[in-house]
C-alpha cells in the first residue's frame, strides 16, 4: 500500500515536471530566436510524461502499449518529414483529428469501468462528444483543404433547424445514458454516432477560404478534448496540457476572425455571401509597366515592401522573391515583407513559407507594425495578394470588404501590383487599388516578372 | 468535491494559456498549432491507463488505437514543428 502510494506520489510529481515543461516551452515560443528550444523542452516534457505513465500499475499490457507507441511513432514520423509547408494546413487538420479521436477512445473505454460515478458519466459523455466533433469535423475540414471533397459552403433547406434537433438529441442521448450507464447502455452508441454526425453537419456548411479559422477552432476542440478525458481519468496533466491547447486554438481563432472582420458566428453559420456589390464607381485607369522599367524605379528605391499573398506560393515565386530581396538588399535598400495575418492558408502560414525559401524572420514585419510607416515606403510589391492589400476595406461602406484590416499599400510612393490578368480576388471584389494614381500593374506570371528584374540586377 | 477541484485546475490552466499564447508573435503561429498538436498528444498518458489486463479484448483494443493515434500526434507534431523552426533564422 506505501509502495503504491509512493508510486502515485512520483507519477504526480513528474506530472508537476512536465507541466512546468510544457508552459516554459509555449514562452519560449514568443521570439523566433528561442522557439526551436522550447519546442525541445516541450518535448522533453511530454517524454518524462510517458515514461513514468508506463511505470504505473495499472496500465495497458506491455505488447499493446508497445504495438500502440510503435504504430503511432512511425506513422508520426514519416508524416513530419514528409509533408509539403505548403500542406501544413491539412497535416494540421489531421492531427487536430487523431486528438479528438483519441480522446473520443479514452471516454469509450472508461465507459467499460463498472463502477462509475454520475460524475465520471457525465465527463464521458463530454469526451465522447467533443472528441466525436473534432474527428469528423477535422477530416472534413482536411477534406476540404485537399480537395478530396468540394471546397464551397454545402447549405440546404432547413439546415439550422436540422441541427438544432440533432443538438437537442445529443442531450437527450447524453441523459439517457447518464441514467443508463455502462458500456452496454444503447445511449452511449446514440452519443458516440451523434456526435460524430454533428462534427459533419457544423463543418460542411463552411466555404474553403474560411477553413483558416476551422482549423484554429478545431485546434482548440483538440485541447478540450483532452481535458474532459483528463476530467474522466482524473489527471490533472491531461487537463492542464487540454486547456493551454484549448486556449490557444481560441485565440488563434479569434485574431482570424479579426483579420476577416467578421464574427465567429458568420463564418460558422454562413458561407461567404458574394450577394452585396459595391456601388462605389471606380475611377481611373490601369497602368501597365514592363518589368525593365520597374527594375530602373527598384534600382534608385531605398525602401521595398513586398506584400505576398497565397498566388506568390502558388506560383511558387517565393524563392526568386527572396533573390530580388538580396539583390535590393545589396543595393542598400531596406527591404521588408509586409504579412497580412490571412495572406496563407493558416494562421501564420505564409512566414513559414518564407522562411523555408530563406527569407530572415527579421525582414517578417506584420501588418500592424507596417502600416503605420507605410508612407516612408518608396516601392511596395505586391505579389499574388488581391483582398488584403483592397484600399475599398478603408473607404468604400459599400464595399463587402469594408472594415476589414488591410495592408496599406496605397500609402507607399509607388506601388507594383503583379498579376496574371484583371481578375478580382477570392472574395470576387473589385479592387480600386488598381487604378490607382501610384499603381502600376505589371502583368504576367508573377515568377517570371521577378525573374526578369533579378536577371537585370545580375547584369549589372 | 473533486469535481471542484478538477475545475480549478482548469479555470487556472485556461488563464495561464492566454497569457501565454497572447505573448506568440504572428511569425509563428503555424508552429504554435503545429505545437499545440504535440501537446494534445497527452492522451496519451490517459490511453495507456484507461484500459489495463482486467479490462475486455474489447476496450485493449479500443485503448491500443488511443495509444497509436495520440503518439501520431505527439512525434509528429513534435517533429515538424521543430522542422518548421530549424527554417526560421535571422539575418546574417
Amino acid at each position: 500500500m506505501t509502495q503504491s502510494l509512493d508510486m502515485t506520489m512520483i507519477i504526480n510529481l513528474a506530472y508537476i515536471v512536465a507541466a512546468i515543461l510544457f508552459v516554459y516551452g509555449l514562452k519560449m515560443l514568443s521570439s523566433p530566436a528561442t522557439a526551436r528550444k522550447g519546442n525541445l523542452l516541450s518535448s522533453l516534457g511530454m517524454f518524462i510524461a510517458i515514461v513514468v505513465t508506463l511505470a504505473n500499475e495499472i496500465k495497458l499490457p506491455w505488447e499493446n502499449i508497445v504495438t500502440g507507441l510503435i504504430i503511432g511513432a512511425l506513422i508520426g514520423a514519416v508524416a513530419a518529414r514528409k509533408v509539403e509547408m505548403t500542406g501544413m494546413p491539412e497535416l494540421v487538420a489531421l492531427f487536430n483529428g487523431f486528438g479528438g479521436a483519441s480522446s473520443l477512445l479514452v471516454g469509450i473505454v472508461a465507459a467499460f469501468a463498472l463502477t462509475n460515478t454520475t460524475f465520471t458519466n457525465v465527463t464521458i459523455i463530454l469526451s465522447i462528444l467533443i472528441g466525436g466533433v473534432t474527428l469528423t469535423g477535422s477530416l472534413i475540414a482536411y477534406g476540404k483543404l485537399s480537395e478530396r471533397l468540394p471546397s464551397k459552403a454545402i447549405q440546404f433547406g432547413g439546415q439550422q433547424l436540422f441541427n438544432g434537433a440533432l443538438v437537442l438529441a445529443i442531450i437527450a442521448a447524453a441523459v439517457m445514458f447518464c441514467l443508463n450507464p455502462g458500456i452496454e447502455s444503447p445511449w452511449l452508441l446514440a452519443v458516440i454516432g451523434l456526435s460524430l454526425l454533428f462534427g459533419i453537419m457544423i463543418t460542411i456548411p463552411i466555404g474553403g477560404a474560411d477553413m483558416p479559422v476551422v482549423i484554429a477552432l478545431l485546434n482548440s476542440y483538440s485541447g478540450l478534448a483532452a481535458c474532459a478525458a483528463g476530467f474522466v481519468l482524473n489527471n490533472n496533466l491531461l487537463i492542464v496540457s487540454g486547456s493551454l491547447v484549448g486556449a490557444s486554438g481560441l485565440i488563434l481563432t479569434n485574431i482570424m476572425c479579426k483579420a476577416m472582420n467578421r464574427s465567429l458566428s458568420n463564418v460558422l453559420f454562413s458561407g461567404f455571401g458574394a450577394a452585396k456589390v459595391s456601388t462605389a464607381k471606380i475611377e481611373g485607369e490601369v497602368k501597365p509597366i514592363i518589368a525593365s522599367d520597374a527594375y530602373l524605379i527598384l534600382e534608385a528605391a531605398q525602401s521595398v515592401a513586398i506584400v505576398p499573398g497565397y498566388g506568390m506560393a502558388v506560383a511558387q515565386a517565393q524563392h526568386v522573391v527572396r533573390e530580388l530581396a538580396d539583390h535590393l538588399e545589396n543595393n542598400g535598400c531596406e527591404v521588408q515583407f509586409a504579412i497580412h495575418p490571412v495572406a496563407g492558408r493558416m494562421p501564420g502560414h505564409m512566414n513559414v513559407l518564407l522562411a523555408e525559401a530563406s527569407v530572415p524572420y527579421d525582414q517578417l514585419v506584420e501588418m500592424d507594425d507596417i502600416n503605420p510607416r507605410m508612407g516612408n515606403v518608396d516601392v511596395a510589391i505586391v505579389i499574388g495578394a488581391n483582398d488584403v492589400v483592397n484600399p475599398a476595406a478603408n473607404n468604400d461602406e459599400s464595399s463587402p470588404l469594408y472594415g476589414m484590416p488591410v495592408i496599406n499599400v496605397t500609402e507607399a510612393r509607388t506601388v507594383f501590383v503583379l498579376k496574371r490578368s484583371m481578375g478580382s480576388g477570392f472574395s470576387g471584389v473589385d479592387n480600386p487599388l488598381f487604378f490607382g494614381e501610384n499603381t502600376r500593374m505589371l502583368f504576367g506570371d508573377a515568377k517570371e516578372s521577378i525573374s526578369h528584374i533579378v536577371g537585370e540586377f545580375n547584369d549589372l | 468535491m473533486e469535481a471542484v477541484y478538477l475545475s480549478f485546475i482548469l479555470m487556472l490552466s485556461i488563464f495561464l494559456g492566454f497569457e501565454l499564447i497572447s505573448k506568440v508573435p504572428a511569425t509563428l503561429h503555424t508552429p504554435l498549432m503545429s505545437g499545440s498538436n504535440a501537446i494534445s498528444g497527452i492522451t496519451v498518458v490517459g490511453a495507456l491507463t484507461a484500459a489495463n489486463s482486467g479490462s475486455p479484448d474489447l476496450a485493449l483494443w479500443l485503448g491500443t488505437i488511443a495509444v497509436a493515434l495520440a503518439t501520431i500526434n505527439v512525434v509528429g507534431g513534435y517533429m515538424v514543428t521543430d522542422r518548421m523552426l530549424a527554417m526560421f533564422k535571422k539575418r546574417n
